[in-house]
């Protein structure tokens, strides 16, 4: 694997838009040419090299490839957007964006990311090491098929709006979340190890939900059916089982319908 | 003779009460009576020719005076501003006609800007859940001449929408509803007990922000599953009463307001209450419509959509792909993150609505002011250009609250000289297209901005 390593020495004065900063766009590329790759502030496309010293050249293939970002990025979007392959480090924290539609690879941050961060997702890895803002592994807007797969761990809290229209994948948050916690959902997994301030589940069709501290404000749709005992990201441990939404409409499964669950630790 | 003109369209609300009569004096420059319109919608006009009228473009000077410059230079100087600048946000368009939207969007789309209306601090919420839910909505005729149940959530008209009641909800007799009032169940859900709430039948006091809760409440019972003794503050038979009479009803149409838009959730409350409505059409007809603003707010909504295919909140600074997603590109998020760095305030008073930090925020950069009145926002920009009153100056096409088109018209010319929105964008438009084909004359040597311009 090659490492590109790109340090921010020109800060930008709005912000920085780097939907090209990809494995798959540095791949079988040379420093040179990755310098002179578009990155965009407000309407002024400019190259790359105009913002961040490029050292090393990309691998053959974007599997292969490996970025690293220095100096202060947070404020530059859209990293690792639309990515199949390869590794991206960034050093510090980051703006929104970060794994927007991913589709492979691994993100590591390891500072704190905004808002809108694994916007529906399709695969991959994204690993922030600090906190996370809002509408993480959220669906774009308009769109009601959110996440389809891939893993989001987040080590602090996320704000609200977490995993709207999820269909797939996990989203595991170390600390707590704001309001609304795969609202809409259809699938997919949402572990929180903190506590959730309320509206978790609200008209989720499918899909489960684990929360290990407390749920400030339960939501009235949801109904507690009994006690399990499961193993959720290495812990095992005792659950307390709600269905719901039953507010909302739920498919039908072998003559039984399917219900969305929540899970709170005991 | 003093003329009256009859079916003016009134500039205020989203209502856009069409019924007014207006006197105007014998020459044509003072209005002296206005007949069938709320106090606010009279004073609009009364204000347009009692007041003193700001008459030619002002820039502020360096010792923080106005000084009275001429239109050209006006336009020659806004022109600069968005040539010069990387990501210029213009907002607004709250009162205006569609007609000057559209001419702004030229502007905007000619000088990479972001394109925002008031929506952005209003019903753009509204917007999110409509593009995650759909719009199970009715004009207002519909809801004059059928409803029977009228639930108001987080709305006052009574104050903000002072002719709404009488003329589309609670008191006209119209073809299926000819006892007016009496035939009609009155619902109001309000953590404030409102004027609104004073002439409703049952009145629910939710608990503040606690609105998505009481939806889920209501969704619940309506699917037959128990729920928990109190909800949001309200107890268990009522919301089953509620529910009840909402199955029962023959037409039903909740209006709701900034109560739903404008508390924790946002699209989320507007986003459940679509899915109750649609739920309750498993029993009844019911519909929902948003309590729209201002007169024309639904406006550029509808104008934007039909140019870039997006109501609010557009990023054009890519030129030729129109992105769109508040949290980014909305108006505060942008001031507040320091993402913009030019303002122009189109008819409205950013400098009284937006959060003070935000202003702060913007007023580092050049903040340009185009609106009739001298607002908070003319008193802090570095210009500020006067155009004619739309409705009363200026003719137009206007969207009601239900998106229905309306066409105004003025009872009344501008003071001499000033122009409408539409030709003082239009000769923006103009001043941008000659600046770009200097600059490309000089062989594209910018001084401001480094780069190479989007388009290329």
């Amino acid at each position: 694997m090659k490492t590109v390593t790109l340090t921010m020495t020109n800060p930008p004065e709005l912000y920085l838009e780097g939907q090209n900063i990809t494995p798959d766009a540095f791949a079988g590329k040379t420093a040179a040419e990755i310098a002179a790759i578009d990155v965009w502030e407000g309407k002024l496309k400019s190259p790359l090299g105009k913002y961040f010293t490029v050292e090393g050249n990309g691998g053959a293939t974007a599997a292969e490839t490996r970025i690293i970002l220095r100096g202060d990025c947070s404020r530059l979007k859209r990293v690792g957007q639309q990515m199949t392959a390869g590794e991206i480090v960034i050093e510090g924290d980051a703006d929104m964006y970060i794994g927007g539609w991913m589709k492979g690879g691994k993100i590591h941050v390891k500072g704190n990311v905004d808002s809108f961060c694994g916007l529906a997702m399709e695969g991959g890895e994204l690993i922030i090491d600090g906190k996370a803002g809002h509408h993480l592994g959220s669906s774009p807007r308009g769109e009601w098929r959110g996440m389809q797969g891939g893993l989001i761990r987040v080590a602090g809290s996320a704000g609200n709006d977490t995993a709207t229209f999820m269909n797939g994948g996990t989203i595991i948050i170390g600390g707590d979340a704001d309001i609304h916690v795969s609202t809409h959902a259809e699938g997919g997994t949402v572990i929180i190890k903190g506590n959730a301030k309320g509206r978790v589940g609200g008209q989720m069709v499918k899909g489960d939900i684990y929360v290990f501290g407390q749920i400030e404000n339960p939501l009235p749709g949801f109904k507690q059916v009994g006690e399990v005992e499961q193993e959720v990201d290495g812990v095992k441990a005792r659950f307390i089982h709600y269905i719901g939404d039953l507010g909302e409409r739920h498919p039908v499964s072998k003559g039984k319908p399917v219900y969305g669950n929540i899970y709170t630790r005991i | 003779m003093p003329k009256r003109i009859e079916n003016v369209g009134c500039p205020y609300c989203g209502v856009c009460c069409d019924d007014l009569v207006v006197t105007v004096s014998d020459d044509g420059k003072k209005i002296l009576e206005v007949e069938n319109a709320c106090a606010i919608g009279n004073q609009i006009y009364h204000h347009a020719t009692e007041s003193e009228r700001v008459r030619l473009p002002r820039l502020r000077q360096p010792d923080g005076t106005y000084k009275e410059i001429s239109y050209d230079e006006a336009i020659d100087y806004a022109a600069r501003v968005l040539y010069n600048a990387k990501k210029p946000l213009i907002y607004g368009f709250g009162s205006t006609n569609c007609e000057g939207m559209a001419a702004a969007a030229k502007v905007g789309e000619k000088a990479g800007a972001i394109l925002d209306n008031c929506a952005s601090i209003c019903h753009g919420s509204s917007l999110l859940a409509i593009f995650d839910n759909g719009y199970p909505s009715c004009t207002l005729g519909e809801v004059k001449n059928r409803a029977d149940v009228i639930l108001y959530w987080g709305a006052n008209p009574a104050h903000a929408h002072p002719r709404h009641m009488s003329r589309y909800s609670i008191f006209p007799r119209g073809f299926f509803t000819g006892k007016g009032h009496k035939s009609r169940k009155i619902i109001v859900i309000d953590p404030r007990y409102t004027d609104t709430a004073r002439v409703a039948d049952i009145y629910l006091q939710v608990k503040q922000g606690y609105d998505y809760d009481l939806f889920n409440a209501f969704r619940t019972v309506a699917r037959g599953h128990e729920i928990p003794e109190e909800v949001a503050g309200i107890k268990r038979e009522k919301i089953l009463e509620v529910v009840e009479i909402m199955k029962n009803a023959r037409f039903g149409t909740i209006f709701y307001g900034m109560g739903l838009c404008h508390t924790d959730g946002r699209n989320h409350n507007i986003d459940i209450a679509i899915s109750l409505t649609r739920d309750l059409n498993d029993f009844t007809k019911w519909t929902i419509m948003a309590m729209r603003g201002h007169y024309n707010i639904t406006g550029p909504n509808q104008v934007w959509s039909w140019q870039y295919g997006f109501p609010y909140c557009l990023d054009l600074s890519k030129r030729d792909i129109a992105h769109m997603n508040p949290g980014e590109t909305s108006s505060i998020d942008l001031a507040m993150r320091g993402e913009i760095d030019a303002f122009f305030n189109v008819a409205t008073d950013a400098g009284a609505h937006f959060p003070i930090e935000a202003v702060k925020e913007l007023r580092k950069h050049p903040w340009i002011t185009i609106d009739p009145n001298i607002c908070m926002a003319s008193e802090i920009s570095d210009l500020h250009i006067p155009v004619g009153i739309v409705g009363v100056e200026v003719p137009g096409i206007v969207y009601r609250m239900d998106n229905v088109p309306v066409q105004y018209r003025k009872v009344i010319d501008p003071p001499e000289g000033v122009i409408s929105d539409e030709e003082l964008f239009e000769r923006i438009y103009q001043r941008l297209c000659e600046l770009e084909a200097e600059d490309a004359a000089k062989e594209r040597v910018k001084t401001t901005a480094e780069g190479i311009p989007a388009e290329d």
